[in-house]
């Protein structure tokens, strides 16, 4: 009984001095941000309740977009390479075959109105930093014509397989322009050089940015950069949860492999200690029954 | 040299030889330990075992680790981590062994305190456990270099920093430990070796004298009794196995200490396996970046009440600044528990609680050292600074006090 109120005071001690340096000092140093809003509800410019027509759609892609962007699966190839791309618009243009399937509609749809805006980056582009953010606002256009243009992006998206190779799509078309992922072979399309230029900074490796940033932040980070980090030139992407999830999954893939390893190990480990843990108590029972 | 009659038995070969037989009676069947004890008296052993760990665990990661600036980094979390089998839970032990090896030092140290096993005989097995509680120090410390990280980068920056504020020497100091005016290639070489060679071999050392100042004063037991460790030896070979108030270290006291090491280890594979983040700290998994400081830089746990003694004093008092009051506390608070026998002038070998003064000290102390660890941690801003300060006043408070307490204490329990 002794033993036990013994015990109680240990861990009473350690799970207060826990509780202080580990749930506690987390919420100090990382206060709770609103939640991740994935419709993106902010942006209102385009009413997105209009049927789009993917004919017009079309048309208005061949019109406007392909002079810089390719959407290499429907037929339209990159206009030049990837270094002179970078080298002209400063960063390279993202080929929009992705676009449909990882961007929620009235983010993009927004994003065609005006980028910016769309990326939460009115404190870089600001008319006094004289910098101009490489794509036109097509605020010109009708609602009716932007989501002509959304039905068609979406129309020529290409099905992918769920699981690991919808991650590393996504992944690449969502992140791959700018950050490399240096533990899967993956550098960033827009040479280091102009990206530098470009952003202000180069952007991080995300090798291990599951286990520096954890899944928590990345989550609430990646919906809007902004809110966690003030300032940072990294946009608000766009993504819909479901694309984000495949872009975190893959972090994970890459940065935290043998998760599933670890985890079933460490059970097997655990009920082998366990098992231990009884006899040698057993024995002990039996070699203090001599003494006591 | 003396005369070898045949062997009959394997054992009689070696016992010829090495002295096998009194051996092992003098180091486990006739080694005593009080029979009164509880199960905080495993924790010389678990230690043993947490140190074990380490060594093994070290061993392996240091056949694919790279102590360069340039590589380090990917060898730790992509060629151990994800290339080599097995390679994550070499790491996992050894960073979570490493963190819960300062755990059972803490309880087995407070256990000393709280026990009075430091006094009348016992000096010395206190102060070779706080040398090895200093060499563990060193060794997580130069250990918490090796990754490379964010946090490994800037608290070594932090620490090695503090030494510039030791008078005339300082600047030089400094540079003489990184062996480069920052901290660089040179300082992470040195701090490998320091903590793969010349630390552990220090160790080792100072583990063997440990054990060996146990020989003479014997372990202490829950009631801070004083018997004749012959004469219950004799009772226990006699026979008189329950009367007599020693049992023997082998197989008696360590089949005690299996069982508590076998839900010590449970917990410890739990976190292992499956909590491992307080002890690999997320901002590590950033490379280390010179030009970057981190939102907040904070040591590992096991130094964080330290940590705050030597920041709790932030502004200036009598034309000393708080920097150098800070350094002088820091030095205090690294040095003081080594020298707990002689500002202990109580004789009473009692636990705490049946002392009529110490018992408060105790108390007071944990309590203090709980708030320094949490606010060690926190942004040493608005209160917390103000919280940091009284915590570091009152940690050398119970010190200088200490003394006068317990001699107040022998007076009033006259000399008992």
């Amino acid at each position: 009984m002794k033993e036990f109120k013994i015990l109680a005071v240990i861990v009473a001690l350690v799970g207060i001095t826990y509780y202080g340096i580990e749930p506690y000092a987390h919420h100090i140093m990382h206060p709770e941000v609103a939640p991740a809003d994935f419709s993106f509800k902010t942006l209102k410019n385009v009413d997105t309740t209009l049927a789009g027509n993917v004919e017009n759609g079309k048309v208005l892609v061949e019109a406007n977009c392909i002079a810089c962007h390719a959407i290499d699966k429907a037929g339209y190839p990159a206009v030049m390479p990837n270094a002179d791309a970078a080298a002209s618009y400063g960063v390279v243009p993202p080929d929009l075959s992705s676009a449909g399937r990882i961007y929620d509609k009235n983010y993009l749809a927004n994003f065609i109105f005006d980028p910016v805006t769309a990326m939460h980056l009115e404190g870089k582009y600001t008319p006094e930093s004289g910098k101009q953010f490489p794509m036109p606002a097509y605020n010109w256009m009708s609602p009716q014509e932007i989501m002509d243009i959304v039905a068609y992006l979406q129309s020529v998206t290409p099905k992918v397989t769920e699981g690991k190779e919808a991650n590393k799509t996504t992944f690449e078309a969502a992140c791959g322009r700018c950050h490399n992922m240096k533990y899967a072979g993956i550098e960033a399309t827009t040479p280091k050089d102009n990206l530098k230029a470009y952003m202000g900074a180069t952007p991080p490796d995300l090798s291990q940015y599951i286990k520096s940033r954890g899944e928590h932040y990345l989550h609430s980070f990646i919906n809007d950069p902004q809110v966690l980090l003030h300032g940072t030139s990294m946009p608000r992407v766009g993504l819909t949860e479901k694309a984000q999830e495949e872009v975190i999954a893959y972090m994970e893939e890459i940065g935290d492999s043998k998760k599933a390893e670890r985890e079933s190990l460490g059970l097997w480990v655990m009920l082998y200690t366990l098992v231990f843990a009884i006899l040698a108590y057993l024995w002990k029972r039996k070699i203090w029954s001599e003494v006591h | 040299m003396a005369e070898f009659k045949k062997a009959d038995s394997m054992l009689e070969w070696f016992d010829q030889r090495l002295g096998v037989v009194n051996f092992a009676k003098v180091m486990m069947t006739e080694y005593w330990i009080p029979k009164n004890i509880n199960f905080l008296w495993a924790m010389g052993v678990l230690l043993t075992v947490l140190f074990t760990f380490l060594v093994v665990s070290g061993i392996f990661l240091l056949m694919y680790y790279k102590p360069d600036v340039n590589m380090a980094f990917d060898s730790v979390n992509y060629t151990i981590m994800q290339e080599v089998a097995y390679g994550w839970l070499f790491r996992h032990i050894h960073a979570v062994g490493a963190s819960v090896v300062f755990l059972v030092i803490y309880i087995h140290m407070f256990t000393g305190i709280y026990y009075g096993s430091y006094k009348k005989g016992r000096e010395m097995i206190w102060v070779s456990g706080m040398l090895l509680f200093m060499l563990f120090s060193a060794e997580g410390f130069s250990g918490y270099m090796l990754p490379w990280g964010q946090m490994s980068y800037w608290a070594a920056y932090v620490i090695t920093e503090i030494f510039g504020g030791i008078p005339v020497i300082g600047d030089e100091l400094v540079v003489w430990i990184r062996g480069n005016f920052y901290v660089s290639d040179s300082t992470l070489t040195r701090f490998f070796m320091l903590h793969v060679l010349l630390i552990p071999l220090a160790i080792l050392g100072a583990i063997v004298f440990h054990f060996y100042a146990l020989r003479f004063p014997h372990v202490n037991n829950e009631e801070g009794e004083f018997f004749d460790f012959d004469e219950e030896a004799e009772k226990y070979l006699a026979g008189n196995k329950k009367e007599s108030k020693v049992v023997p270290f082998w197989p008696v006291f360590l089949s005690k200490d299996f069982f508590v090491l076998g839900f010590f280890m449970l917990f410890f594979f739990y976190l292992v396996f499956f909590h491992y983040d307080f002890a690999m700290d997320p901002v590590n998994f950033d490379k280390a970046d010179g030009l970057k400081t981190p939102a907040h830089i904070y040591p590992e746990w096991y130094f964080l009440w330290s940590y705050e003694v030597l920041r709790g004093f932030f502004f200036e008092i009598a034309g000393v600044s708080g920097k150098d009051l800070g350094l002088m506390a820091f030095g205090f608070a690294n040095a003081i528990f080594l020298v707990l026998p002689w500002l202990d002038r109580s004789p009473m070998v009692k636990p705490a609680n049946q002392r009529p003064y110490f018992k408060y000290w105790f108390w007071f102390l944990m309590a203090d050292l709980i708030v320094l660890t949490v606010y060690g941690k926190l942004p040493p801003t608005g209160a917390n600074a103000w919280v940091g300060f009284a915590s570091s006043m009152t940690f050398l408070v119970l010190f200088i006090a200490l003394p006068f307490i317990t001699k107040a204490e022998a007076k009033k329990v006259g000399g008992k």
